[in-house]
């Protein structure tokens, strides 16, 4: 933890509300986002219980299970699932811009610009908390390898026409989510914890009830109370006030509420299979659909307070004006959506259950490149984080008193000034370091020269972005009494070394990982069948 | 008195021929070796790639750092002026050590099409990594192939057919700065080390190990050897009384002058400050760190070794200040600047890797932390701070680290299919601080 969060969470103690950590919104955020509370059922991995889903935040869809462990039941919610979440996905599939993208020509081996597709907008899931984004990546896990009736008539138990194409989707949008800086998914408590310091640990702040108590307490509280209360009070029978964010249930609710309404649901099911006449079935019908809709006013009590706590975290983040870079990193967000889209149509297979070595070296390679890269846009675009910064060493900033004009040397001199600059800051300026600044949202570098005055002055080199001339262009030069900032950490990142395709990995990774295989859905166990 | 049944250069000897014998005459694409802190694993390099020019095979040695590069290129040209040897250097300025300008056999380019022909190219991974040819190095040789990352073994991995990884298990693991748990377990993951993918790989490779240290002291090896190697013992290659640190100057009573006497007489020395939790750049503990840095110069250090018979005087190039953090070692090299202290080496564990000094001053990891982090935990951390000293080690520390020790057992999760690393850093740990214990001075600045 940086020194500036712990000096925020202090004073957020202190001052029993959180604090911002941001001036600017770093994430984008949709104008039509769809939000997805789900729930899990206890002892069952990947078995949902439930959902609110929706992108009207005043009409959400609720989707129930009334009987987890029932395979059939577990299909249709996930048919229902994919009725709502992949048409809202096409609906961004089709508006498109005309853009270039540098491909290598297979013919030539040269680098040459095509005309591709972007779409203009792409979707964004929001889950309430980074649980519910393991759970999205569970989901797409456990579609995305089904078989259709339609594509493969022997398959055993058949997935409904659209779950594979879901869970493909979804996949997608987990996989991506793992990209610092992304924003085709988002987890609530992850984007509000990002903007603001709370009094407690990183991992209260998981708890969304408890991070929205702190953000914006009752009238008259202090975060403290309200987040304790969040998390633990409880009525007369026992059951949490501010059920948690999911996609894990109480215990309490699972034992004295869900089981024994899951209980009369299975018993209602057994009468009417065991009915003798239409009578008899007419009634037990009545009393199925009763247990049952008892059942989904349980799941709909325990996911609507979620639904209405991701909206108001909307609703905080909006008060925040979105930061200069975020477009940027949203433009490639749109970039993997469409690539995607592009692969569905194409027919390619879904994505394998385990990367290939290649391409587990070119993912890490971009995501600790989007990490640099979005630490980076961070500071230059948020005063507020660029003060972490500096208060770490990482840059400074002061008022220029002094350019002195100086040359290089060789065969044509090239202006070098030397700009003084009066800080406060105490970076870490090695000998000979780097210093950088934005100038018309590129950055310039500097070379560290020396302190005067004992550090209160830093003597810089400026060394390019002044023009081919031999006197600097006008405004590329610092002028005497200037604010400037510069950073210690470089604003824009190199591209790593060109990995071999998958079909020449090396003998020290194993050698090619061959054909692809069709790779089909987890095997049947006893335990998948009621 | 003592009967030497270990014959150090002898057991040495013995492990680089047979490591020769498996490069230059074996039939595997590969061989691994495992060195400790200061076994000549720089001298065995030089020695393999100067035997592999001998035989005709062209050779491209990889390393980490632009600085290991040049201080490879400078041995090479030390043991063998006449062989033509490229450095392949990046486009930035100031690309290389200007001491390889001075060299008549070494030229450098950017450009790895400039340096084709010559009998040794090198160059750090990143730069190979952009390298591509059509005709692949018959050989390679693979420096701190430890601290190596797989996904920069991948990278280069096409550019030879064969190669020697040499490198020290035992120190820093390579890191990324993303999570990277998703490719836990698999045998490529990219951010494990290059050994660890290349051996999953490739289990019936030759392994190799180099017995002796020649760095650490009689006082130290044992130490770093349990702590840190315990599967895979290795000596100390001069005996207790072979080297010696001497003062002119005797001791003022001051804290700092009790742990250099210590230091001087068992080896380690371990300064302890009262309990405290503090930020990270603590500024009494650094101001400690400056001091007995600051008396180490004053008092007219002198070291007598195997090297040479007569007493070399402790200068500050061969002292350094080792500490966990950057901030830390920023806010070190500016309190030795205000007791006036120039040209003593200040850096980060992952920076001080491979270097080697005649004293080390080190700020414990843990020192005045509230919680014990897997990073500040991390073993190799430990173990290069604890093994870069030729004569002595003082660290320096707030009391309570084995409480915090004991408050905070590792809870990393275990990943299925991963190799459990031991010793793990909590009880590595544990046993350095143990010892060091045992020659404690508790000083109140």
């Amino acid at each position: 933890m940086s020194l500036i969060t712990t000096l925020a969470r202090l004073e957020a103690v202190r001052t029993g509300r959180a604090q911002p950590a941001a001036t600017v919104l770093h994430r984008h955020l949709s104008d039509h986002p769809l939000v997805l509370v789900p729930l899990t059922t206890a002892g069952e991995a990947g078995a949902p219980l439930g959902a609110l889903v929706g992108t009207d935040r005043d009409a959400p869809h609720l989707l129930v299970v009334p009987q987890p462990r029932d395979r059939d039941l577990r299909f249709a919610f996930l048919a229902e699932l994919a009725d709502i979440v992949l048409p809202y996905v096409d609906g961004y599939a089709e508006s498109v811009e005309a853009a270039e993208r540098n491909e290598t020509d297979p013919e030539t081996g040269k680098r040459v610009k095509v005309e591709v597709e972007l779409c203009a907008d792409a979707p964004q899931l929001i889950l309430p908390s980074r649980a519910g984004v393991d759970f999205v990546r569970l989901l797409g896990r456990s579609m995305r390898f089904r078989r259709t009736a339609e594509q493969d008539p022997e398959t055993p138990y058949p997935a409904p026409p659209r779950v594979p194409l879901l869970g493909r989707w979804l996949t997608h949008f987990g996989e991506r989510a793992r990209v610092p800086g992304s924003s085709l998914l988002l987890a609530m408590t992850d984007v509000l914890g990002r903007h603001w310091s709370t009094g407690q640990s990183t991992l209260e702040d998981q708890h969304l009830g408890a991070l929205l108590a702190w953000i914006d307490p009752p009238q008259g509280r202090s975060g403290a109370d309200a987040a304790l209360e969040a998390e633990l009070a409880r009525d007369a029978h026992g059951q949490l006030l501010h059920p948690p964010a999911g996609p894990a249930t109480d215990p309490a609710f699972d034992n004295k509420l869900l089981a024994p309404a899951l209980l009369r649901y299975d018993r209602a099911r057994t009468a009417l299979a065991a009915a003798e006449d239409g009578l008899e079935a007419d009634d037990r019908l009545g009393a199925l659909t009763a247990a049952e809709q008892e059942i989904r006013a349980l799941v709909a009590s325990r996911t609507r307070p979620t639904w209405d706590a991701v909206w108001r975290g909307i609703d905080l983040l909006r008060t925040l004006p979105e930061g200069a870079h975020a477009e940027e990193r949203w433009t490639r967000d749109r970039w993997s959506f469409t690539s995607h889209r592009d692969r569905v149509v194409a027919g390619e297979p879904p994505q394998p259950r385990r990367d290939d070595a290649v391409t587990a070296a070119n993912k890490l390679a971009a995501r600790e490149r989007e990490q640099a890269r979005l630490e980076a846009q961070e500071a230059l675009d948020d005063p507020l984080v660029m003060a972490g910064r500096r208060l770490a060493g990482e840059a400074f900033a002061g008022e220029v008193t002094d350019v002195v004009m100086t040359y290089s040397e060789g065969k044509r001199p090239s202006p070098r000034p030397l700009v003084t600059v009066r800080t406060d800051d105490r970076p870490h300026l090695g000998e000979r370091a780097k210093g950088y600044r934005a100038l018309g949202g590129k950055p310039q570098s500097a070379e560290f020269v020396g302190y005067e005055e004992e550090g209160a002055l830093v003597v810089l080199k400026i060394l390019d972005k002044m023009g081919r001339g031999k006197e600097p262009e006008t405004g590329s030069v610092p002028e005497k009494g200037d604010r400037v900032c510069f950073t210690l950490f470089e604003h824009e990142q190199r591209g790593g070394a060109k990995l071999p395709d998958p079909e020449d990995t090396p003998w020290t990774h194993g050698g090619p990982p061959g054909e692809a295989v069709q790779e089909t859905a987890d095997p049947l166990t006893p335990e998948d069948v009621l | 008195m003592t009967t030497r049944t270990f014959d150090p250069g002898a057991e040495a000897a013995r492990a680089t021929d047979a490591i020769l014998h498996d490069t230059l005459h074996g039939t595997h694409r590969g061989v691994v070796v495992d060195s400790p802190p200061g076994a000549g694993k720089s001298t065995l390099v030089v020695r393999a790639a100067l035997e592999l020019a001998d035989a005709g095979r062209s050779l491209m040695v990889v390393a980490q750092t632009n600085a290991q590069v040049d201080d490879l290129v400078l041995r090479l040209a030390e043991k063998n002026p006449e062989l033509p040897v490229g450095r392949l250097h990046s486009s930035d300025a100031d690309p290389y050590d200007k001491a390889l300008d001075a060299l008549a056999n070494v030229r450098k380019s950017a450009k790895a099409g400039d340096l084709t022909g010559l009998p040794v190219v090198i160059s750090t991974a990143a730069k190979w990594g952009h390298v591509k040819v059509d005709e692949p190095w018959a050989h390679a040789i693979v420096d701190e192939a430890y601290q190596m990352r797989s996904d920069a073994l991948l990278a280069v991995a096409g550019l030879f057919e064969r190669a020697l990884f040499v490198g020290d298990p035992g120190q820093l693991d390579p890191f990324a700065i993303v999570g990277s748990e998703q490719w836990a377990g698999l045998s490529y993951d990219p951010s494990a080390s290059a050994v660890t993918t290349l051996l999953a790989h490739n289990p019936e490779l030759p392994q190799h190990r180099l017995p002796v240290s020649w760095r650490l002291p009689a006082s130290a090896a044992p130490l770093v050897s349990d702590a840190f190697y315990p599967y895979t013992p290795f000596r100390s290659g001069t005996d207790h009384g072979d080297r010696r640190l001497t003062f002119g100057v005797p001791s003022d009573g001051s804290g700092p002058d009790r742990v250099i006497d210590a230091a001087a007489e068992s080896g380690w020395g371990l300064l302890e400050l009262p309990a405290r939790h503090t930020p990270r750049t603590d500024p009494e503990a650094v101001r400690a760190v400056a001091t007995v840095v600051r008396r180490l110069l004053d008092r007219g250090g002198a070291a007598t070794s195997e090297r040479s018979p007569d007493p070399a005087p402790l200068t500050a190039d061969r002292i350094a200040v080792g500490t966990a953090h950057r901030d830390q070692a920023a806010a070190v090299r500016a309190a030795l600047a205000d007791l006036g202290v120039m040209d003593v080496t200040v850096d980060t564990a992952n920076r001080l890797q491979g270097r080697e000094y005649d004293v080390t001053v080190v700020l414990h990891p843990l020192s005045g932390r509230p919680d014990a982090t897997a990073f500040h935990l991390e073993t190799g951390r430990l173990c290069v701070l604890a093994s870069r000293h030729r004569h002595a080690c003082v660290v320096v520390c707030r009391a309570g680290v084995s409480e915090l020790l004991d408050d905070y057992p590792s809870t990393e999760p275990v990943q299925l299919g991963t190799l459990v690393k031991f010793p793990d850093g909590w009880e590595a740990n544990h046993a350095v601080l143990a010892r060091l214990a045992e020659h404690r001075v508790a000083w109140r600045p």
